[in-house]
């Protein structure tokens, strides 16, 4: 699990929350939190409120919805009364921010995971998560869904999806 | 004279929605009206093409980038709808904005509301718009209002997968057979006269600039031109000379096409106001 820096001095309920996120999964790809996607981007205390930073991964993305109302549930469940879920869009969400634990999950449950935006244009090949072969083709630019692209293995020949680079 | 001026008025205060909308809209209102018009037409259109592509994959592409198309669009009216909201007490929401408002306050391009035609207008137009949008936001993303700039950034990612996209679809067939070149050319010539509109700037986008919020659309003209130049060369077809431009749309003419939009996309919200999944 990564933090974004200044969230190392976290006080006792911070902490807290931090935990009961990483429990949240992703409703599109649940093998992935919240987390490991680097959506939530601040958790703040004050007094009795707990509000909640996240930012989209894309514009049209619409399990932002169902996130702001799974992070409201897990609270409530464990007693936060007070809770506000701010979307904010700058500075604008990039595949960057996945976790490394995230990225092998992803590949784990059959999703090529994204390469560092750095790293993209080198000419290196998307890696087949099935049989993990390099020699692999773009089908199509979209997948199932706004943050995938369409491959195909040429050795294993088994279609995959590749979280692009954003 | 002073009757029929009545009349009209009573007929304004008909729907509520409507004179809370237009009536207190500002020229900064006014330019995120029209981004937002403007993508959302475009994210209609498009998804008339969901389970009517010409293969799986092509059908999955247009529907992402309409899905694209329309969160934009949304981030554009909920700001609008948060900016009407302090300088009212009657509140509106991004949906009385997106499926409240009449033709005559649409301020989408023109472009957009065209009809899809066949395969290669369809491309075409998504080429030519998403060129025209990413030379914009990359100057909105500029802009000294942080919510406009923050949308631009986020949009201009998407974009660039769009552009990829469309281009390759004009190259395709372009240079592609006798008839697939046929088609694009006929798409060309159907729809260029749409594109000077891009450059044509409304007063509120003239304002807009002027306070820095937005920029200068006529700016962009040469670069839109030679980008596209480029990739019609590539696809062995031809950029058309200076020709007549269509305008309007911004300003709120719209082309016939416009309210059949409008009656399919708003029927259920006016049917049953207010109604939610």
């Amino acid at each position: 699990m990564t933090q974004p820096e200044q969230h190392i001095d976290f006080t006792s309920t911070e902490k807290k929350i931090w935990g009961l996120l990483e429990t949240v999964p992703d409703p599109e790809i649940p093998v992935l939190s919240i987390l490991d996607l680097g959506i939530v981007r601040a958790v703040k205390v004050r007094e009795d409120e707990v509000e909640v930073i996240i930012t989209p991964t894309y514009s049209g993305c619409p399990a932002m919805d169902a996130i702001s109302m799974d992070i409201r549930f897990k609270l409530i469940e464990h007693g936060y009364k007070k809770i506000k879920i701010t979307s904010i869009l700058s500075p604008a969400w990039t595949t960057d921010w996945m976790s490394a634990e995230g990225k092998r999950k992803l590949a784990v449950y059959g999703i090529a995971p994204p390469m560092f935006r750095s790293d993209e244009g080198l000419g290196r090949n998307i890696e087949c998560p099935q049989c993990h072969s390099h020699n692999t083709k773009l089908l199509s630019q979209f997948g199932s869904t706004a943050c995938k692209a369409l491959y195909q293995c040429n050795d294993c020949k088994e279609p995959f999806d590749y979280f692009k680079c954003h | 004279m002073q009757d029929l001026k009545s009349l009209n008025d009573q007929n304004d205060f008909k729907s509520l929605e409507r004179s809370k909308v237009s009536s207190l809209e500002g020229f900064r209102d006014a330019y995120i009206l029209h981004l937002a018009d403007t993508t959302l037409i475009l994210a209609q259109r498009n998804s008339e093409c969901c389970a009517h592509g010409p293969i799986l994959e092509q059908d999955i592409a247009i529907t992402n980038i309409s899905l694209d198309l329309l969160g934009q669009s949304r981030n554009f009216y909920q700001y609008a709808a948060t900016l009407i909201n302090q300088s009212t007490n009657q509140p509106v929401t991004e949906d009385n904005l997106a499926y409240l408002r009449t033709e005559r306050e649409f301020k989408n391009l023109l472009i957009t509301e065209l009809p899809n035609g066949d395969w290669a207008q369809t491309v075409l137009r998504q080429y030519f718009f998403s060129v025209y949008q990413h030379l914009l936001y990359e100057q909105l993303e500029k802009s000294n209002d942080e919510q406009l700039s923050g949308i631009a950034a986020k949009a201009l990612k998407e974009i660039n997968y769009h552009i990829r996209w469309s281009s390759e679809w004009v190259i395709r067939l372009g240079d592609g057979t006798d008839e697939s070149n046929k088609r694009m050319k006929n798409a060309i010539q159907a729809i260029w006269e749409y594109t000077g509109e891009f450059f044509m700037p409304a007063d509120y986008e003239k304002i807009c600039f002027e306070k820095g919020s937005g920029p200068d659309v006529r700016l962009l003209k040469e670069k839109w031109l030679q980008r596209i130049n480029e990739t019609l060369q590539e696809a062995t077809l031809t950029t058309p000379g200076n020709i007549f431009m269509q305008s309007g749309g911004k300003q709120g003419i719209h082309t016939e096409h416009l309210g059949f939009i409008l009656a399919e996309m708003q029927s259920l919200q006016r049917t049953y106001p207010g109604a939610e999944w």
